[in-house]
């Protein structure tokens, strides 16, 4: 039994390797193309802007025939990404799997060095665009600028919920800014996924929260909840009447990125695959609507350039974590 | 009446020969995903996604919720015929699906399951149909409080009520519980219980695992032991004056199958439940209310009609949240979702005002796709039969692979199948000593939930418990809650009340 079951076992690794063999010797110069589905990984929870956009990435990848392959998405939200990044370092050198980063790509490995992840090692493939953030509050709470929510919180000191998505992340990183900036005493609550928090504001369980626009869009429309001020450097187009921090006095701005990174390790023909795949998506109408409509920001950026940027903020979020304590 | 007039519109939607024919192919297709152990609703839209950009968006989700429904079907299937769940929303459906079956009554439990799905889906559709969007408040409405409260609800009926040994079945809740603790933690993102540095368990125990392991490979193992290597059969017949008898009988069900639909609707439309969590409540609402609780878990008709009213009900009642407030209330829903906004439909408050021949059309083709499913499932039962006759040295082989496969495929980690045969080996040895396993399957399936909306409270309460109890929505579940954690309590003291000299342990809960 055990002599045939070892014979079988060997047989596969023959073939690929033979396959190995032919593939590399006839077709050298062909680019390289997936073999068998690849597995995308969503480092947020159902429902979240990161989530959205994955799936959008998804479809416009399918309906275009940008890759021999499906790519089939899998959210893996587990402490603010952290299972999702052990997954994508686990999986060092595999060519079929990319992930869809934010910001908690600098922040969890920053937060958790127990965890032994360095984003810098992951393949710079693309980044897909800079999504923005607001200060967003329930209507009924008849706030409508800086001054009356600063006014409010100050009142309700250690009452007033924050709610937003994981621990130490971009929106506890915003929280704990007001909270400097203005001397307020915001609770911070996390959960999961961004779509979850926009329901905590809408059904009132929380005082606030700083969703990004294409989280928070559905709720704005039917008017249940109100923006108060931007985290950008301009105001954004689809927010024509809400302030800026910088026009309110406070001039500061921070972005979350929106990018699709490979495994530590990844061969480069794999990159230059994955590379051209996401420049397509990024240069689809699909794509362009949904920048506008959700108000995210950015250009293509990969290799190099990508690599740069992470660098860059990478330490301004060990600054803002250290700041804040939590490392 | 406007409502009518919308839906009878939609009808004429639905009712269109390409919608139609994508209704009825979709319902199939779903029927043998559902079927397959591992691969569940959420596989079969995420594959099925691509195929819909040639035809309009209307069909395109007519289409997907076809399969969505046909595999709630099919999930049925194999919990009762190979006591493997097929889809995570029937685990509950093994409980009493597959004694069912090795009792040569596998006809009558699925012709249940059929019933149960369509009287689950209808009742539903209904439901969806008249009160829309005056629901998708009420979800609004839940909070973190009132979301734990619930969950205590759902232990609450399983621990209170007569007939299971309550020590045993505690333990094997907080057996469960500690389970489901394993993993990253939501809100610190620190790692618990990963047995030093062991990459498989950072994603946690995937409750299928778990459920397979205990259910597929422990069957196994005690059918090998209680037949002792001798070949048997099932003595399954199928006739079609039994299916009729069959459906006669479930009339007797009616009050179980209307809670179910009400109990997996409102779950469903919570987000973040979605169908198993529904599933698993109206099974344990089932035992609570039913006159004779022993029966459970032995074989009770009414404990396959509980969860797959429920799961049906559910998998409507979370279509509603995506609608409405675009946030998925399953992980089914998350990608219909994502298909939406290819489409260029924007869910959201505003999706019934400005996408009413969407809407609608879709509404319409629930209860033709609820329609089709029914029949087609009925019409399958003879071919499910003969797979049972198949003697159990074909079977077993059969079972232990869909089983690998079933634990493999969620994660497609090796991790999860030597988890899974190392729990077949633990439900084995359990059911050997006589412990409940349903209970740990439904700590695994809400502990994670429990958990994580018993910490927002608290953080947003400041630590204080008053919460659970002041809010108006949280605190009379709670109450009901409290009850069925003291029923025992209150049963010893009437037991040593007639008999006073009798010695009484009374197990409390809380």
């Amino acid at each position: 039994m055990n002599l045939k079951l070892r014979r079988f076992a060997v047989l596969p690794l023959v073939l690929t390797a033979a396959a190995f063999f032919v593939s590399t010797v006839n077709v050298a110069h062909a680019a390289w193309t997936p073999r068998k589905p690849v597995e995308f990984v969503i480092m947020a929870g159902p429902g979240g802007g990161a989530d959205k956009m994955a799936r959008l990435m998804q479809t416009v990848i399918e309906k275009h025939n940008f890759s021999p392959k499906p790519f089939i998405p899998v959210n893996k939200p587990g402490g603010s990404g952290a299972e999702a990044l052990v997954h994508m370092k686990s999986k060092k050198k595999d060519n079929h799997i990319v992930m869809v980063t934010l910001n908690s790509f600098y922040t969890t490995p920053l937060r958790q060095p127990n965890l032994r992840v360095d984003p810098l090692t992951f393949k710079p493939i693309a980044r897909m665009a800079e999504d923005t953030f607001i200060l967003w509050v329930h209507k009924d709470a008849g706030i409508t600028n800086i001054e009356q929510f600063v006014d409010a919180a100050k009142k309700a000191g250690s009452k007033w919920t924050m709610a937003g998505t994981g621990k130490g992340g971009e929106d506890e990183l915003l929280t704990s800014f007001l909270n400097k900036t203005y001397g307020l005493k915001m609770k911070y609550v996390p959960f999961k996924g961004g779509g979850r928090v926009a329901k905590e504001l809408a059904g009132k369980h929380a005082n606030s929260t700083v969703n990004n626009p294409s989280e928070a869009l559905g709720f704005y429309e039917s008017g249940d909840v109100v923006p108060i001020v931007a985290f950008t450097k301009d105001r954004l187009p689809l927010f024509p009447d809400t302030p800026t921090m910088g026009e309110v006095g406070v001039p500061y701005s921070y972005f979350m990125q929106r990018s699709v990174v490979g495994t530590p390790g990844m061969t480069d023909d794999a990159y230059e695959f994955y590379k051209g795949v996401f420049e397509k998506v990024y240069n689809s109408e699909e794509w362009k609507a949904y920048m506008k409509k959700k108000s995210l920001l950015g250009d293509f950026l990969s290799g190099n350039g990508l690599v740069d940027y992470w660098k860059v903020n990478n330490e301004t979020h060990r600054k803002m974590l250290k700041e804040i304590g939590e490392i | 009446m406007e409502i009518i007039q919308l839906l009878l519109d939609g009808f004429l939607v639905a009712l269109e020969p390409t919608n139609l024919f994508l209704v009825i192919i979709g319902c199939a297709v779903g029927l043998f995903i559902g079927a397959m152990p591992g691969l569940g609703s959420v596989n079969g839209v995420a594959i099925l996604l691509p195929v819909t950009f040639i035809v309009p968006p209307t069909s395109a989700i007519i289409f997907l919720a076809a399969i969505y429904y046909g595999a709630m079907y099919g999930g049925a299937v194999s919990s009762i015929m190979l006591g493997i769940p097929g889809a995570s929303t029937a685990v509950a459906t093994t409980f009493d699906g597959r004694p069912l079956a090795v009792q040569g009554k596998a006809d009558m439990a699925l012709v249940a399951a059929a019933v149960a799905s369509f009287a689950g889906g209808t009742i539903s559709v209904i439901l969806f149909t008249a009160f829309a969007p005056p629901l998708a408040h009420v979800a609004l409405a839940f909070g973190s409080a009132e979301e734990f409260a619930l969950m205590l609800l759902a232990f609450g009926t399983f621990i209170g009520l007569g007939g299971d040994d309550i020590p045993k079945t505690i333990f094997s809740i907080l057996i469960g519980l500690v389970l489901s603790a394993v993993g990253l933690d939501v809100l610190s993102g620190q790692p618990r219980l990963i047995f030093g540095d062991i990459p498989g368990f950072f994603h946690g125990i995937n409750f299928l695992v778990l459920a397979i392991g205990i259910y597929g490979i422990g069957e196994i193992l005690w059918t090998i032991e209680s037949s002792r290597g001798e070949v048997q059969v099932s003595q399954a017949v199928v006739t079609v004056r039994r299916i009729i008898d069959s459906l006669k009988q479930m009339g007797k069900s009616i009050k179980t199958v209307i809670m179910g639909s009400f109990v997996g609707y409102f779950v469903g439309l919570l987000p973040a439940a979605g169908a198993t969590p529904g599933s698993i409540m109206a099974y344990g609402f089932a035992k609570t209310m039913s006159k004779d609780p022993d029966s459970y878990g032995k074989g009770n008709v009414d404990g396959v009609a509980a969860p797959e009213s429920a799961n049906n009900a559910a998998s409507t009642g979370s279509m509603l949240p995506m609608l409405t407030l675009g946030i998925p209330g399953s992980p089914t829903t998350a990608i219909l979702l994502g298909g939406m906004v290819i489409w260029g439909l924007e869910p959201g408050p505003r999706l019934f005002v400005d996408q009413t021949e969407f809407v609608w059309g879709l509404i319409a083709s629930l209860y033709v796709a609820n329609f089709f499913s029914v029949v087609l499932n009925v019409a399958f039962i003879p071919l499910f039969i003969w797979v049972l006759k198949l003697p159990f040295t074909i079977l077993a082989p059969v079972i232990f692979v869909l089983c690998v496969v079933g634990g493999y495929a969620p994660t497609q980690d090796m991790h999860d199948v030597w988890l899974m045969l190392i729990f077949g080996v633990v439900g084995y040895l359990m059911r050997k000593l006589d412990y409940p396993m349903a209970p740990m399957v439904l700590a695994i399936v809400l502990g994670p939930l429990a958990e994580s909306s018993l910490r927002q409270a608290l953080l947003q309460s400041e630590g204080s418990l008053m919460v659970f109890i002041e809010r108006p929505i949280s605190g009379p579940i709670m109450g009901v809650a409290l009850l069925l954690f003291l029923l025992p309590v209150f049963k010893a003291i009437k037991a040593k009340l007639t008999n006073s000299k009798g010695e009484v342990n009374a197990a409390s809960g809380g």
